[in-house]
C-alpha cells in the first residue's frame, strides 16, 4: 500500500522539461541562469541608452538651436546611427523574447498559488516588471511612430529652423502641448521608472556583481537612479505645458 | 487558546485536494505549532477521521524537516523553522491557513507533506567534494582565510528545508543551490570540483523544473537559517565563468 502510494507520486513528478544541448553557449541560453543573464546584459544596454536619450533630450533647456544641432549631429552619422538603431531594437527584442521564456518556465514551476498571499520583502515594481515591461513596449512603439517615423502628426515632417535643420525643439513643444500626448508620455515613464526601481538592482544581483558590501547601496542607488530618470524626462512636457519652454 | 484551522487535505498525489476547516480547542500558549497539531490530530484519530499528515523530526529548529506555509508565509510568522513558532505568536480565536509548500518540483504526497527530495538529487549532481577518506590532515597544512572561512561557514548553515522554494513566486530553487555551490566554492578543498559543480547544480535544478529568481527575495525573508541573497549573486558569477570556460574551452 505504501509502496503503492509513493509509486503514483513518482509518476507525477514532473518530467524534465529542459534539455540542455552539447554546444556550451546553446546550453548556457538554455539554463535559467543563462537567459537571465541575457535579460540583465540587454537590460544594461538599454539603461545606458535611456540615461543617454535622457542627456540628449535635456537639451532642449539650452534653447533651440542646440537641440536641433544636436538632433543634425545624430542623423550626419549615417550608417552608424542605423548601426546603433538596429543593435538597440536588437537588444530590445531580446530582453522581451528572453523574458517570456522565463516567464512561461515559471509559471509551470509554480502550479498553485497560495490560497493567503504572504509576500515579505518583494515589492510591487519587482511583482509588475512583466506587465510594466510590456505597457512600456506600447510605449515604445508610440513613442516612435510619433517623433522617430512622425506619422501620429505629419506636420512634424515639415518643421525646419532657420538654418533648415530639422526642428525638434517646436516638434516637441507641438507634441507636448496637447495634454493628452503629455499624461500619456508620463503614464510610460512612470511605468519605466518602476520597471527601472528594481531593473537597476537587479542587473548587478544577476550579472553577479553583487555582494554584502554593496547590497543595500545597489538597491536604494538603484531605486534613486529610476527617479531621477522620471524626474529628467516628465520635466519637459511639464515645462511645456507650464509654458516656461515656448 | 482557540484557533479556526483552515488546512489543505489531499489523500495522495494523484487525487486533488482541498481546504478543511478544524477547531483547535484549549491549545497552551506555549505549545508549539507542530504540537498544536498534534492536539488537533488527537482528537481527529477519536473520532475516527484520518489525522492531518505533515513532516517533523528533530522539532529543535535543526534538521529542517518541518515545512508547511502558515497564512501564506513558509514556516509561519517570525524567523525560524515551523517547530520554533509557538502559539502565542498568534490572537486568540485568529483563523490559520495551513497549506503544503507548493512547487512543481516538490510533488505533493500527502495533505501537507510534499516530497523534497529534488534537493537530493540537485546535491548528487555536484555538491560534494571528492577526496581520499582516512585519517583526518594536519589541520594547519590547508590555512583557510577567516573571510572565506567566515562566508563558506554562512553558506553551510543552509538545512534544507526548502522554505525558499516555497517562498518564490517561481518556486526557484537558486537561494539553496547558492548556499550548497558557495560553501564548497569558498573552501579550497572544492576548488578542484567548483566548475563542473556549479554546472551540473544548476543544470540539475533546472531539469527538475524549479523557476529562475526574479529577485523578490523573499527566500532570504523567511530562510530559517538566514542564508543571504548574496550567495546568489555568487552563484550568477561562478556559473558564468564555468560556462565561458567551457565555450572558450580553456
Amino acid at each position: 500500500m505504501l509502496i503503492a502510494s509513493f509509486m503514483s507520486v513518482a509518476s507525477l513528478s514532473p518530467a524534465p522539461v529542459r534539455k540542455f544541448s552539447k554546444n556550451p553557449l546553446i546550453a548556457f541560453y538554455q539554463s535559467s541562469i543563462g537567459k537571465k543573464y541575457v535579460v540583465a546584459g540587454t537590460g544594461l544596454i538599454l539603461i545606458v541608452y535611456v540615461l543617454g536619450h535622457l542627456v540628449g533630450n535635456l537639451q532642449i533647456f539650452s534653447g533651440q538651436e542646440r537641440i536641433n544641432a544636436y538632433s543634425k549631429f545624430l542623423h550626419d552619422l549615417g550608417p552608424i546611427l542605423w548601426l546603433v538603431r538596429v543593435f538597440l531594437l536588437a537588444a530590445f527584442v531580446t530582453h522581451i523574447v528572453a523574458t517570456i521564456q522565463l516567464a512561461q518556465e515559471n509559471r509551470l514551476a509554480k502550479p498553485r498559488k497560495y490560497a493567503v498571499t504572504g509576500y515579505q520583502r518583494s515589492t510591487m515594481a519587482s511583482r509588475t516588471m512583466l506587465i510594466s515591461g510590456l505597457i512600456i513596449l506600447c510605449f515604445v512603439i508610440y513613442h516612435l511612430l510619433q517623433f522617430t517615423l512622425q506619422v501620429t502628426d505629419p506636420k512634424f515632417r515639415h518643421m525646419h529652423d532657420s538654418l533648415g535643420h530639422h526642428d525638434v525643439y517646436r516638434m516637441l513643444i507641438l507634441g507636448f502641448k496637447n495634454p493628452f500626448v503629455s499624461l500619456f508620455y508620463t503614464v510610460g515613464l512612470f511605468l519605466l521608472t518602476n520597471h527601472l526601481s528594481h531593473g537597476f538592482a537587479s542587473v548587478v544581483q544577476t550579472l553577479g556583481i553583487n555582494n554584502r558590501k554593496i547590497a543595500s547601496f545597489v538597491a536604494s542607488g538603484g531605486q534613486t537612479l529610476a527617479w531621477v530618470v522620471f524626474i529628467g524626462y516628465v520635466s519637459i512636457p511639464v515645462t511645456i505645458l507650464l509654458g516656461i519652454i515656448k | 487558546m482557540n484557533f479556526k484551522l483552515k488546512v489543505w487535505r489531499q489523500k495522495d498525489g494523484a487525487s486533488p485536494g482541498s481546504f478543511k476547516d478544524y477547531d483547535a480547542k484549549d491549545v497552551p500558549s506555549e505549545a508549539s505549532f507542530l504540537e498544536m497539531l498534534d492536539i488537533v490530530n488527537e482528537s481527529l484519530a477519536a473520532s475516527g477521521e484520518d489525522p492531518i499528515a505533515f513532516d517533523s523530526d528533530c522539532r529543535e529548529g535543526i534538521c529542517g524537516t518541518c515545512s508547511l506555509v502558515i497564512n501564506g508565509i513558509p514556516h509561519g510568522p517570525g524567523k525560524g523553522t515551523t517547530c520554533q513558532l509557538y502559539m502565542r505568536r498568534f490572537a486568540d480565536s485568529d483563523t490559520i491557513w495551513i497549506e503544503p509548500f507548493r512547487a512543481a518540483a516538490f510533488p505533493p504526497i500527502k495533505d501537507l507533506v510534499v516530497d523534497r527530495s529534488a534537493f537530493d538529487r540537485i546535491i548528487e549532481a555536484g555538491g560534494y567534494i571528492v577526496v581520499r577518506t582516512g585519517s583526518a590532515p594536519e589541520a594547519n597544512s590547508l590555512p583557510v582565510a577567516k573571510h572565506d572561512a567566515d562566508l563558506a561557514m554562512e553558506a553551510a548553515a543552509c538545512i534544507g528545508c526548502g522554505a525558499c522554494v516555497a517562498a518564490c513566486p517561481n518556486s526557484a530553487a537558486m537561494l539553496f543551490v547558492s548556499a550548497k555551490v558557495s560553501h564548497l566554492g569558498l573552501l579550497p578543498q572544492g576548488q578542484a570540483e567548483r566548475e563542473s559543480r556549479v554546472i551540473h547544480m544548476v543544470r540539475k535544478m533546472d531539469e527538475l523544473g524549479f523557476g529562475s529568481c526574479r529577485n523578490h527575495y523573499e527566500c532570504e525573508a523567511i530562510c530559517p537559517a538566514e542564508v543571504s541573497a548574496t550567495f546568489m549573486a555568487r552563484l550568477n558569477q561562478d556559473y558564468a565563468l564555468a560556462s565561458a570556460k567551457k565555450v572558450l574551452a580553456v
